[in-house]
């Protein structure tokens, strides 16, 4: 009898230490609910991410509100390959949903992580990918406070997608829209555009080019923070040229404010090796993703003292006043090339498809 | 890059439009056809209209490769793509032409096994990878892409890959600009011709054009300034009397051409008879099938092709297009029925076609603009 309690004792002991994942691929049974996926979620993830709202682990988190709006976005990252120069999915997905948030003029505050994984995604890959997000939330002074994974049959997904959704508090009296952009005002944007776009090419390793080009990923929300501090009236319409690139969101923007932008192409900030990179490839950089830039539109009378602000903070120094809105033809983006020639900047169709010859 | 940049210096554009203004005899309209559509793409790129003065116009020629594959070709693509052990290849430009039955895509779509390659090598990678299946190669374009096409096959060969075909579809530069010539709505000044296609043929298959049809033709590079630098020595020899086959593109396009690339083109492709060009009809002599030595590699043999010929949708007005007798926009469903996410005609489908160029970078009315750009520089 005695023996027997010491024996049950044990047990006890074993089953409250320390999970730890033996496995070195990730196996069906990670998702299944059981015992291997709580020992995922706490010796990978919760050991990632701990914070004191993550740590009960219950369905949910329960925030109390800090301020009177709030913004709340949702974003999904299927990034391949998943490690790149400059970054991985994992900060992507943390600053991806960080800079929507920041975007709406809201101190981003809590993320939830939802993950899909591909049976035989090895544990170690992600790893990788939780401590680049646990880093990248504590950089963004956000807190990962939920989450949930699913296991898929191999085959079924490409290793890793991560949706990230996050909450921030609009502490600011501003009001920023794409419609209230008017004829008069400054486009400007926060650095050199299609850095990541082009460093994610680069490493999927289909075309055989060598050059040094990394993501630029990383969270806005500080930069953003400071703008709207010395100009909370003067801006109209903060985004993050992300999918699509600049060129897609400026369209975004004429159409919703009905109003002309005219671009310069020769201030428009594209690092060499980008240019070169699109050159090849066939591709504008106008339209390669950015995952650390935003574009601003601000009121013209204020453009260069926001362009100051910017410049002052480290993730604005190639800032740059690339163009300025019309009132005519409405709801369409045009570039003035270098050579003083005119045309148009249109949404692109399907895939940016490179050309033949 | 700085090779490219020294093509992009805004002071020798505008020094250069200064001299083609100069050049231009009062009164008098000049009209030249860009035979390529990568120079297409350029003009419209860089906006480099806004430089000439209006005396000079610039039409758009057949030089697209993608907007000159008729709908039964697409067709027959399709019905290959279809077999359940093949795997197609294809440029990416190509995966949107519409055929009779749909596109590349909307087969993708369906379950067909369609992958986007950058060069025929990669579909010969992905042809040794699936030893399983059979793996044929979308060719298309001018002599600029077949001796890329010709020199996979020739490796194929030597590596003695069997489950490798390509499905011919390469055209020629010259029966075109001939169709052209002949024609009868022919009102041109001159040509801007090809640079790629001629680093391969070389300049001496034009000299037709000047002795027999007595018209100018400059070989120009891409670059904005290859551009105007080539309008303004057609604009020379019209003002010199001159007519003449010259070289710009000296630093790509070697006057003789490229005898290694011609010889492998030689070696594993033959002449077609006849060719169906989209929207020109019938070209005689205007394309390239595979060779009866390598017949092993002629998707056209391999597979049962049901080789229906479609005739081109009522309102596509491509052909006129292609031959530089209409604008783009002078199309009846330019921009209407007819817009990049919904190609009627192939000349919308691929960025070096006509139709798409105007469509996305030059569809706008230019005086607004410059009011427009007034505004813009005064805030
Ligand atoms: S608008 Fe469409 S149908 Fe008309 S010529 Fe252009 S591509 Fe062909």
């Amino acid at each position: 009898m005695n023996r027997e309690r010491q024996v049950l004792a044990r047990i006890e002991r074993v089953r409250r230490r320390k999970p730890v994942v033996r496995e070195e691929l990730i196996t069906l049974a990670h998702g299944a609910g059981g015992k291997a996926t709580h020992t995922l979620i706490e010796a990978v993830f919760l050991e990632a991410f701990r914070n004191p709202l993550l740590e009960p682990l219950g369905d949910g988190a329960l925030l109390a509100p800090a301020a009177e709006r709030m913004a709340f976005t949702t974003d999904s990252f299927v990034v391949s390959p998943l490690f790149f120069p400059g970054g991985d999915i994992g900060d992507l997905a943390v600053n991806g949903t960080v800079n929507d948030l920041a975007m709406c003029g809201a101190r981003p505050a809590h993320l939830s992580a939802g993950f899909i994984l591909e049976e035989g995604f090895p544990v170690a890959d992600l790893r990788r990918i939780t401590a680049s997000m646990a880093a990248a939330a504590e950089a963004a002074g956000v807190t990962i406070v939920t989450g949930d994974t699913k296991v898929v049959q191999r085959g079924k997904a490409d290793g890793c997608y991560i949706t990230t959704s996050g909450v921030g508090y609009v502490e600011q009296p501003v009001t920023l829209s794409a419609a209230g952009v008017r004829p008069g005002d400054a486009v400007i944007v926060s650095g050199s555009i299609g850095d990541h776009g082009a460093a994610v090419m680069l490493a999927r390793d289909d075309y055989g080019i060598e050059a040094s080009v990394a993501s630029d990923t990383a969270p806005l929300h500080d930069i953003v923070a400071e703008l709207l501090k010395a100009l909370p009236e003067q801006v109209r319409t903060l985004r993050d040229a992300t999918r699509g690139g600049v060129a897609t969101v400026l369209n975004e923007v004429a159409s919703a404010s009905e109003t002309a932008i005219v671009l310069r192409e020769d201030a428009v900030p594209v690092r060499p090796e980008v240019t070169g990179i699109c050159e090849l490839l066939g591709l504008d950089p106008l339209y390669v993703a950015c995952e650390g830039r935003f574009v601003a539109v601000v009121d013209g009378a204020h453009a260069d003292q926001a362009l100051d602000v910017l410049r002052g903070h480290p993730l604005g120094a190639g800032a740059a006043i690339i163009g300025s809105v019309a009132a005519d033809p409405q709801g369409l983006v045009l570039l003035r090339t270098s050579f003083g020639g005119t045309r148009v900047v249109d949404v692109l169709v399907g895939d940016p498809l490179p050309r033949i010859c | 890059m700085r090779f490219v940049d020294e093509f992009r210096d805004a002071g020798r554009a505008r020094a250069l439009a200064a001299r083609i203004a100069e050049r231009c005899r009062p009164g008098r309209q000049y009209t030249f056809m860009e035979v390529c559509g990568g120079h297409t793409h350029t003009i419209y790129k860089h906006g480099l209209e806004d430089l000439l003065p209006p005396e000079v116009n610039l039409v758009h020629g057949p030089g697209c490769p993608v907007c000159v594959i008729p709908m039964g070709r697409v067709d027959d693509a399709i019905h290959i793509a279809r077999q359940p052990d093949v795997i197609m290849t294809s440029f990416g430009d190509m995966t949107r032409v519409p055929g009779g039955t749909g596109s590349f895509l909307d087969a993708k779509a369906a379950g067909a096994d369609i992958r986007m390659v950058y060069s025929p090598l990669d579909a010969l990678t992905i042809a040794r990878a699936n030893p399983d299946r059979r793996v044929v190669f979308m060719a298309i374009g001018f002599e600029t892409t077949a001796p890329s096409t010709a020199m996979t096959v020739l490796r194929a060969a030597e590596q003695g890959v069997t489950n490798f075909s390509v499905f011919c579809n390469h055209v020629m530069i010259i029966p075109a600009i001939k169709a052209i010539l002949d024609s009868p709505d022919f009102r041109l000044d001159g040509f801007i011709g090809p640079g790629h296609v001629s680093a391969v043929i070389g300049c001496e298959p034009y000299g037709f054009i000047a002795r027999e049809y007595a018209k100018p033709l400059v070989v120009a590079g891409f670059e904005p300034i290859d551009i105007l630098a080539s309008v303004l020595m057609l604009l020379d020899q019209l003002a010199e009397d001159r007519c003449e086959v010259e070289n710009q593109y000296a630093r790509v396009v070697p006057w003789q051409g490229n005898r290694i690339a011609l010889s492998a083109i030689g070696r594993v492709m033959r002449l077609r008879p006849h060719f169906e060009w989209r929207g020109l009809g019938f070209i005689a002599h205007s394309a390239l099938a595979m060779s009866d030595e390598y017949a092993a590699f002629d998707a056209e043999r391999v597979f049962d092709l049901p080789g229906v010929r479609v005739a081109d949708p009522k309102p596509c007005q491509c052909g006129e297009v292609l031959k530089g007798v209409l604008k783009p926009w002078e199309c009846k469903v330019f921009g209407t029925a007819c817009t990049p996410e919904t190609p009627i005609g192939t000349c919308m489908v691929s960025s070096e076609g006509a139709c798409a160029a105007y469509y996305n970078f030059g569809r706008f009315d230019r005086e607004q603009m410059h009011r427009a750009a007034g505004e813009a520089s005064r805030a």
